[in-house]
């Protein structure tokens, strides 16, 4: 194995979260039984089986059905020699049940309205449900994307006034909003870099991604075929310059860099490294997961980016979901503006149009086809637009004021009891420690974040950004008040006392106890999968 | 006698045949392996390149050949239970046999001496 | 700003523990030329609900809903009923506002939600395995075809021109830019294809879908002979779900990776997205899979428990050499489509899907009377080919100004000049008798 594959062994990490605790097992090796004393229920801590245990209990034999439909009015069928399908085995349970089932189920989650969750790098701000409420309305949630365009100005017209904010706050050229996440920008806006290189008859086939990024930043660029070249940081936690001025030469396409990076800290030569990729002929894609940290402050058009992809569930307060859906509108600057993918907006004559057709002879843009069918995440446009427009200018220039207040307000009270590796400046939005102020305690940054599941806390993002060991990276974003955050910065200190000091390895290697489940057996998942449920 | 790579894989020459695996060491830093990609037999790797795949729950590392050869056969055993790689891993956790197309290649891998001194133990 | 609880003498405090004067101070890495001195120009400040409600409605208000007209659009993405339930469900914030569930002690539900949604995919297509969704039924076609190239370690698809073309141009972006060979077939509307005499030993896939863009269903089995038989495989595209009711599931004809476009079931229109796509396949392409998945397992007491697993495979830990860079799933939007199907169950899916079908028949016997009108299709399950006797977008356009959203013109899609004429009807348990007269009286009129 690569030395870098072992030293990286027990600290791989995810985008958003975390990952080994340091080479020893994730379960804990005994398995200490439940107390049943009260029954399977822990209080009102209710146990759910599965709906196709439920379907079995009641011997419903899956002819219940929680929704009344009228008979089809004829028999006649027009399958051809199709045979209509037999059993599928679904199960089938009443309106009641099925409703308390998920207000069970939703009861084991916790989400940003239940607690404190600064999952850095993730941007777990509030959702406003103005939000909600302006994507259910009929006009945009009841209309079909290839209703006639004349039908839909008003969805359209949502499209351009989001393109119009997106534009001037960033100070772009150009955009697409078909992207469906984050990962499908960056894609996008690697695939407007190719075809911009195309288009000037050459083959780079090089993209630089610094350590500290993104999982899918080399793996875009690796599924566009480009070769990843790996920057190192410097000692500042910024990437290395010198480092990566030498490597730029003419096979290399681009750059790909995150800014404010994921150490949370601003690359403050971000402007130098921009003249020096453009000058060798390279382009310089920038990742916006962290744009919320600037938003309304900083134009990422001043900072020498050509494209950047913009987590609509980040900055502009999408649901996240448990996971989705995003949705990732790429800006692009004059040098990338031509090459967009389809569909993209044109006003004629005062009418709105969505250019359809790649094929649509267009005297400015050369796109390079469609990602994804119909016209990007309109559900989340009207989320996204609701928010911008509560906000307005001087609001979101505020947002990126107090993301970072609240983050150096937890830095500065919390340096003294943990280890910042880059704590003598200022942060930007997140702020990072790491697992120094442990040596030698048997306590790990995941037992950490275990502890605060007890205390009610959801844990930061955990071993990720890789350049320092053990990360703690927390981002409380602006919509915390200050009461939640004095009460996290206390039992945060608290941990950290309660882990240097002797006696409380055992307190944290049995956390969470007080959750719907206890530690979970990650090893036998992943070595038996078992991935749906069968009828024994 | 056992032979040590520099990237945690064990050599044991069997003859002409020598066996291979990656080393007690590398297991215990990958904590429970749950999943191999080995090669297939027949296959040509060359030293110090990647012949196969090892995953823990939340780390994947390639396993690179030690020295340059044709693989004559892998342990199948493996892909129903990964976990002898971390039970046994010098000796029923073996990957693959490979026949060596360069014996001299050996005289750049390390003892048992040299290393326990590389992994600092 | 009423989302930002931070007051003024909290700001001041918090500037003062932090030892910094100003929140200037705090952006002082970067460059003096890239900051704004305030409020970014041109742009209006902040508004009230009432106001941004104002706002938003009047462009709501300018667009022609479906349920407010006769309807008649598919070609993809399908108008049906959602239970109320299903709706105020996916309001609760503990799933709304919370993360992929990497903390699995304390996101059981979604976990647990998952694990369903997993089952019930792996169930309605007839294949053993399925992941936790993927951002729709085009991106999903896309890596299915990715990922057959990575089994097989070939690099050409062969794409069926039953495919929706929306689909096949999305697979044909990805092919020009990821370096693969795709093969497409012209499209199928008037005449039938050969698929299977189109396979080399080169071939990794072979693309079809059914009910295909056309409306026309397929029994794909002999295909996938074909494709195995020459050491490829069979990727079955499903655009409608809700025809797994009645249609024999694509893993009884044979298929190794089946995607469909789940938003028939749980989610509305919205204009084109979100959607979730539902990726299944066979047992032994598990580790080829992309996106996440969820899998049983046991905590440390010992109870049943899910988890995120097989996570090797995903960017986050392979970084280039992952399967797919995709990161964000579908998570509400499979919610949604969880907790329909969970409604409606074996009965009520079956009766939606009898029912739909039903409205479709009568749709095309009725539009079938219309001199000049020519149903192309003798058999379909919800949307079907019609042959009109002027430009389909025309007509279509024109009904539009009479508020009847009359379907989706094929040139819309695809501009061969053999499609001009060519309209796609779909019919749904929403379509009312009234709806097809309507529609019919005031197409007759455009076609003479």
């Amino acid at each position: 194995m690569s030395q870098q594959a072992a030293r990286k062994m027990d600290e791989q990490a995810d985008r958003d979260i975390p990952m080994v605790n340091e080479g020893r097992k994730t379960t804990p090796a005994a398995v200490t039984p439940r107390d049943t004393t009260l029954g399977p229920h822990r209080g009102m801590q209710l146990e759910e089986p599965l709906i196709f245990e439920m379907d079995e209990k009641c011997s419903h034999a899956s002819n219940i059905c929680g929704v009344d439909l009228p008979d089809a009015p004829n028999n006649t069928v027009r399958l051809g020699a199709l045979k209509p399908r037999a059993e599928i085995g679904l199960p089938g349970i009443s309106e009641p049940e099925m409703v308390r089932h998920y207000t069970r189920l939703s009861q084991k989650n916790f989400g940003i309205d239940s607690t404190f969750y600064p999952l850095g790098s993730c941007t777990m701000k509030h959702n406003p449900r103005l939000n909600e409420k302006m994507a259910r309305l009929p006009g945009f949630n009841d209309v079909h994307p290839l209703q006639p365009q004349s039908t839909v100005q008003g969805a359209i017209g949502v499209m351009k006034e989001l393109s119009h904010w997106l534009l001037t706050l960033t100070g772009m050229k150009a955009l697409t909003l078909a992207p469906a996440a984050g990962a499908h920008g960056e894609f996008a806006g690697m695939a407007a870099i190719k075809a911009a290189l195309r288009a000037r008859g050459e083959d780079r086939k090089v993209v630089l991604v610094p350590e500290s990024a993104h999982g899918t930043n080399p793996a875009t660029a690796a599924a566009l075929g480009f070769t990843v070249v790996s920057i190192p940081a410097n000692s500042r936690g910024r990437v290395d310059r010198d480092a990566l001025i030498a490597k730029l030469d003419n096979t290399v396409a681009a750059i790909m860099l995150t800014n404010p990076n994921t150490c949370g800290l601003f690359e403050n030569e971000t402007v130098e490294i921009a003249a020096a990729v453009h000058k060798a002929g390279a382009y310089f894609y920038g990742d916006g997961a962290n744009y919320n940290a600037i938003v309304g402050r900083v134009r990422p058009a001043d900072l020498g980016i050509d494209a950047m992809h913009i987590n609509l569930h980040k900055t502009f307060s999408t649901p996240h979901g448990g996971g989705g859906p995003g949705s990732g509108p790429v800006v692009f600057s004059e040098r990338l503006a031509a090459y967009v993918p389809v569909p993209y907006l044109k006003i004629e004559n005062d009418k709105l149009n969505l250019v359809e057709d790649a094929a649509t002879p267009d005297a400015t843009v050369k796109s390079f086809g469609r990602l994804k069918a119909f016209h990007g995440q309109m559900g989340m446009f009207t989320r996204a637009l609701a928010y911008i427009l509560s906000h307005g200018a001087d609001g979101l220039y505020q947002v990126a004021s107090d993301s970072v207040l609240n983050a150096n307000y937890v830095l500065a009270s919390l340096k003294d009891v943990m280890s910042a590796p880059f704590g003598d400046g200022p942060c930007m939005h997140e702020a990072l420690f790491d697992d120094s102020f442990l040596k030698d305690t048997g306590v790990t940054t995941l037992d950490i974040a275990k502890a605060l599941l007890d205390r009610g806390y959801h844990p930061m993002t955990m071993y990720f950004p890789l350049v320092v060991h053990g990360a703690f990276l927390i981002e409380p974003t602006e919509t915390e008040s200050k009461p939640t955050l004095d009460a996290y910065i206390a039992t945060m200190r608290e941990l950290a006392m309660a882990a240097k000091a002797a006696n409380s390895k055992d307190m944290f290697l049995a956390a969470p106890t007080t959750t719907p489940r206890r530690r979970l057996d990650e090893t036998r998942a992943a070595r038996q999968p078992i991935l749906r449920w069968k009828k024994s | 006698m056992m032979k040590f790579s520099k990237d945690h894989e064990w050599v044991r020459l069997d003859g002409d045949v020598a066996v291979v695996g990656i080393t007690n060491y590398a297991q215990g830093a990958l904590g429970d392996i749950v999943f191999v990609e080995l090669p297939e037999a027949g296959k040509q790797v060359s030293q110090g390149k990647q012949a196969a795949v090892v995953e823990s729950v939340k780390a994947a590392s390639d396993v690179y050949a030690p020295l340059s050869g044709e693989v004559i056969a892998v342990n199948d055993n493996l892909k129903n239970d990964p976990s002898l790689i971390n039970s046994s891993p010098e000796d029923t956790g073996w990957f693959f046999k490979m026949k060596l197309s360069n014996k001299a290649e050996l005289d750049g891998l390390m003892d048992a001496t040299a290393y326990k001194k590389h992994t600092g133990e | 700003m009423r989302y930002l609880p931070l007051t003024a003498q909290d700001r001041r405090d918090m500037l003062q523990k932090i030892g910094a004067a100003s929140v200037d101070d705090l952006f002082k890495d970067v460059p003096a030329a890239a900051k704004l001195k305030g409020p970014i120009a041109g742009l209006p400040n902040h508004a009230s609900e009432m106001e941004v409600e104002r706002q938003l409605s009047k462009l709501a208000n300018q667009n022609i809903f479906a349920g407010s007209v006769p309807f008649f659009c598919g070609a993809g993405a399908y108008r049906h009923h959602v239970p109320a339930s299903v709706d105020q469900l996916l309001l609760r914030g503990e799933f709304l506002t919370s993360y992929t569930p990497y903390q699995p002690e304390v996101s059981q539900g979604t976990l647990q939600y998952l694990f369903e949604f997993q089952t019930q995919v792996s169930m309605l297509t007839g294949m053993p395995v399925a992941n936790a969704s993927m951002y729709d039924g085009s991106t999903g076609t896309v890596e299915a075809v990715m990922m057959a190239n990575r089994v097989t370690k070939r690099d050409q698809a062969i794409l069926s021109g039953g495919l929706h073309p929306h689909y096949r141009d999305v697979v044909k972006t990805h092919a020009d830019l990821s370096g693969f060979k795709v093969e497409c077939l012209p499209p199928t509307v008037k005449q039938a294809e050969d698929l299977a005499s189109n396979i080399t030993a080169q071939t990794s896939c072979v693309v079809v879908q059914t009910p295909d863009v056309w409306g026309r269903v397929h029994d794909v089995t002999a295909l996938a002979d074909a494709c195995h038989k020459n050491g490829a495989l069979l990727i079955v595209v499903v655009t409608e779900v809700v025809s797994l009711g009645l249609l024999p599931s694509p893993g009884s004809m044979g298929a190794d990776i089946v995607v469909c476009e789940g938003q028939s079931i749980g989610n509305g229109l919205n204009f084109g997205g979100p959607y979730v796509g539902l990726f299944a396949t066979k047992e032994e392409y598990i580790r080829q899979m992309p996106g996440r998945l969820c899998g049983q397992t046991v905590d440390a007491e010992g109870q049943r428990g899910f988890v995120l697993t097989l996570s090797t495979r995903e960017q986050h830990i392979r970084r280039e050499k992952a399967t797919s860079n995709i990161c964000t799933n579908s998570g509400l939007c499979a919610l949604a489509f969880t907790m329909h199907l969970t409604l409606l169950g074996e009965e009520g899916l079956k009766k939606l899907s009898r029912l739909n079908h039903a409205m479709a028949v009568q749709t095309a016997d009725r539009l079938a009377k219309i001199n000049g009108v020519k149903v192309l299709n003798d058999n379909f399950f919800n949307e079907f080919s019609v042959e009109l006797p002027k430009p389909a977008a025309e007509i279509v356009e024109r009904l539009a100004t009479q508020k009847i959203l009359a379907g989706v013109p094929a040139s819309r899609l695809d501009n061969a000049p053999e499609l001009k004429n060519i309209l796609l009807v779909a019919a749904t348990e929403t379509t009312t008798p009234e709806h097809i007269e309507a529609f019919a009286v005031a197409l007759e009129k455009e076609c003479n």
